[in-house]
């Protein structure tokens, strides 16, 4: 018969080591680890190998390399003579200029769609419900096929362009408008623009610093108004119109002079802000319905009128709601303009594909792609993050 | 003397009277919810002018102006553009659509051998229907025959080459049936594997979790157009000699990576939203850690996740459409190709292609996102604050 002391003395039964967490933590990593290694530099030996028999030589030096292909639409100078690098800056542009146009529409039509869906008018409420229905559901590319073969395409020609008013013609080869042309002393005009918004800013901060000592209201809206559109105005005229406009000609075959926007931008551009749009009109609505009808209620008690309750009330609110999913639209769209490629808009994806085919440097274009991406993806959610950090509840 | 009893009790309660004339009816409706104020009324009258002004011209198009079958291109253009309608028509060509409609859902798949798709088609929907249906009974069934019995049969009925049916090449497959068939691989590929991430994502092993995060952020920073030329382009290089990769399946390999990705960031969402003593209470009944993520709290991360996850299932259908780019044709792919053909190329036949191509995947779309709403209101058992 056993003692109880004995019990008692001996060490607290020990799990065996296979049974600790911590060492099996550890097995697993470590297994993992290797794993991923093998896997890693078996696919290195296989791509060199391949690469070697294909007789593709690796690294970024092709970039410096003539590209010898044209690029349609160019912010930046370019030619054909210019480098591949080049080419991919060019790119780079691109894409961003139609993200930045296009997320600037879509959060504007995303707007007035997400409020209209909420408006008490049946009308309204159902228009903006079928407009986000629709265009929620279908896939984006096939947005970008109906503006680009559907309706820009089957537009009459150079020679029955459609006339529009100032002077902008429609026809299937892009969209034509007066270039305006900046004569000397312009620059006064960009001055005074500049001069004016640095004025409004200061202006915003002096009566949010009044209105939160005294109380006391300063209508800053319309004071900024009046400052960005009255002093540039001004500049022009004391500077004598120092503009003339390049409008654009009807010739033999085609129209000449003015700026064009290409069909490729130009339905690149609209089916990705008319898609997003549909996507941003959701969030707002959820943004707007997640402030409780209690703050309304009580700023009216207060006596607060309606249009102020929206802007001072609601709005700040519901945009600690909206702003998160509202990043994360504006990252889709701008991965979303890399369907560009489908109709040969020269995008950063469309430029690389050229490359690739020309010189046949796969990794090293994806690879570009990847870096660059990554970084436009970080950059806006850095943004976006400042300014929601900026929007959030401070709270004591 | 005699008075008169003035006295008076109401036996009868007086019948209501029906609500003032500008209280009911359809004058009410109207002018609460038209014409409430003068803003209000000049908004109606501004929708009521949009849709004048866009409706009818639609439905002349789609409808009173269409030409419905025909032989070829002549009957949708117009006689200066070699067809025979009349100058200035303008209508939808659904003859184009009627014409190649077989294309669009089977793309060239082999003709004699298409009762295979369809019989296919028939499995799914039989399969899928009573799933979906929260009433019919013996689920686990129902899902083991959709989702391991199923893909088995599918794969021998679709690609062939044994049980004496003729073997179809990818390269022959197009339509529908790429665009269902990338979906449903995608769809349960992606549902696993985006949770083994998430899992992995907030996992306590350093090595683990830093590959999760890694994977899972780089695929979400970039583009699906990107990941497709990766797959396309880059997996036949990382493959040893000799060894290549039907097309059809790299499309599948890049599909399925980039909607795990989202998918774990989903199922995250969820984890994250379970209430630690959940964790705790598996633990403590001694459960390890799978019995604890399986039983105890996937179960109720998923449930509150089902919208995202539907919403990720609507976004892989969507995204299929891009596998065009590798040169394979999906149904937005096909009608597009069709384009081309010179014997149907007419003004009329790219819109017309688009519109079929667009109310297709509308009405897929629609239909996944309604029933998510549905499956969350019958799963919200009112754990929700």
């Amino acid at each position: 018969m056993a003692s109880p002391t004995s019990v008692h003395d001996s060490e607290p039964a020990r799990a065996s080591w296979f049974y600790d967490p911590k060492i099996r933590g550890i097995v697993y990593q470590v297994l993992v680890a290797v794993l991923l290694v093998v896997f890693v530099y078996w696919i290195i030996g296989n791509t060199t190998e391949n690469l070697r028999r294909a007789n593709i030589s690796s690294g970024f030096g092709f970039l410096n390399r003539r590209s010898g292909f044209d690029i349609s639409q160019t912010l930046i100078e370019y030619s054909a003579n210019s480098t591949f690098g080049r080419a991919m800056m060019v790119g780079l542009v691109n894409t961003i200029l139609v993200a930045v146009i296009g997320i600037f529409t879509a959060t504007i039509i995303g707007f007035i769609i997400g409020v209209g869906r909420l408006s008490g008018n049946w009308l309204i409420a159902k228009i903006c419900a079928v407009y986000v229905e629709i265009f929620r559901n279908i896939p984006p590319l096939l947005v970008i096929f109906f503006w680009y073969l559907g309706v820009l395409a089957v537009l009459p020609g150079a020679r029955e362009s459609i006339d529009l008013p100032f002077g902008t013609y429609l026809n299937n080869r892009g969209f034509y408008m007066p270039k305006p042309i900046w004569s000397e002393g312009a620059w006064l005009v960009g001055a005074a623009l500049v001069l004016a918004l640095v004025m409004s800013f200061f202006i915003a901060r002096k009566a949010h610093q009044r209105q939160m000592a005294t109380g006391q209201r300063f209508p800053v809206l319309w004071t900024s108004l009046a400052l960005i559109v009255g002093l540039p105005l001004l500049a022009f005229v004391v500077m004598g119109f120092p503009i003339t406009f390049d409008v654009p000609q009807q010739g033999a075959f085609n129209l000449t002079g003015g700026l064009d926007v290409k069909p490729e931008f130009m339905s690149l551009y609209l089916a990705l802000s008319f898609y997003t749009a549909s996507f941003i009109a959701e969030i707002v609505r959820a943004g707007i319905l997640g402030v409780s009808k209690g703050q309304t209620e009580a700023a009216h008690a207060l006596g607060i009128r309606p249009g102020p309750t929206l802007r001072l009330v609601v709005i700040p609110q519901a945009m600690r709601i909206v702003i998160p999913p509202l990043t994360s639209q504006y990252l889709n769209l701008t991965k979303n303009s890399s369907l560009a490629v489908f109709i040969g808009y020269p995008d950063l994806v469309q430029i690389g594909q050229t490359t690739m085919n020309q010189t046949g440097q796969a990794i090293e274009v994806v690879a570009i792609w990847m870096v660059i991406y990554l970084g436009l993806s970080l950059a806006t959610s850095a943004f976006m993050n400042w300014f929601n950090a900026k929007m959030a509840l401070v709270e004591r | 003397m005699q008075t008169k009893d003035l006295s008076f009790v109401r036996i009868e309660l007086e019948p209501a009277r029906p609500a003032p004339a500008g209280e009911r009816g359809i004058g009410k409706w109207l002018r609460t919810n038209l014409f409430a104020t003068p803003v209000d009324a000049v908004l109606t009258i501004m929708g009521l002018l949009i849709i004048a002004y866009v409706l009818p011209p639609i439905i002349r198009w789609a409808f009173i102006d269409a030409v419905w079958s025909g032989p070829n291109r002549t009957v949708c253009a117009t006689v200066s553009q070699g067809g025979i309608q009349p100058d200035g028509w303008s209508g939808a060509c659904w003859a184009f659509v009627n014409a190649k409609f077989q294309q669009f859902m089977y793309g060239r798949y082999t003709f004699s051998e298409r009762w295979r798709v369809n019989l296919t088609a028939i499995m799914f929907v039989a399969l899928l229907v009573p799933l979906l249906m929260p009433r019919v009974p013996k689920k686990t069934l129902n899902a083991i025959a959709f989702f391991v019995v199923f893909p088995i049969v599918a794969f021998f009925l679709l690609v062939g080459g044994a049980f004496g049916l003729a073997y179809v090449p990818t390269n022959l497959w197009g339509g529908l049936l790429v665009t269902m068939v990338l979906s449903f691989v995608g769809i349960s590929v992606s549902l696993p594997l985006g949770i083994l991430l998430a899992l992995g994502r907030r996992s306590k092993l350093p090595v683990v979790k830093m590959l999760c995060v890694a994977f899972i952020e780089t695929v979400r920073g970039v583009p699906l157009v990107t990941v497709l030329f990766m797959a396309s382009v880059m997996l036949p290089l990382f493959m040893p000699a000799g060894m290549s990769f039907d097309r059809f399946a790299r499309a599948l390999v890049g599909v399925a990576l980039f909607a795990s990705a989202y998918m774990a960031e989903v199922v995250r969402g969820g984890l994250q939203a379970i209430p630690k003593g959940q964790y705790e209470g598996a633990n403590s009944l001694g459960l390890s850690y799978w019995q604890s993520m399986g039983l105890i709290v996937l179960p109720q991360a998923l449930k509150l996740v089902i919208p995202g996850i539907v919403n990720n299932f609507i976004g892989l259908f969507k995204d299929t459409s891009l596998v065009y780019i590798i040169g394979m044709f999906d149904l937005l792919g096909i009608v597009r190709q069709n384009f081309a053909d010179a014997n149907w190329a007419s003004a009329q036949t790219p819109m017309s292609g688009l519109v079929f191509a667009g109310a297709v995947f509308w009405a897929f779309c629609f239909g996944m996102s309604r029933y998510s709403i549905y499956m969350e209101r019958r799963l919200d058992t009112g754990h929700r604050r």
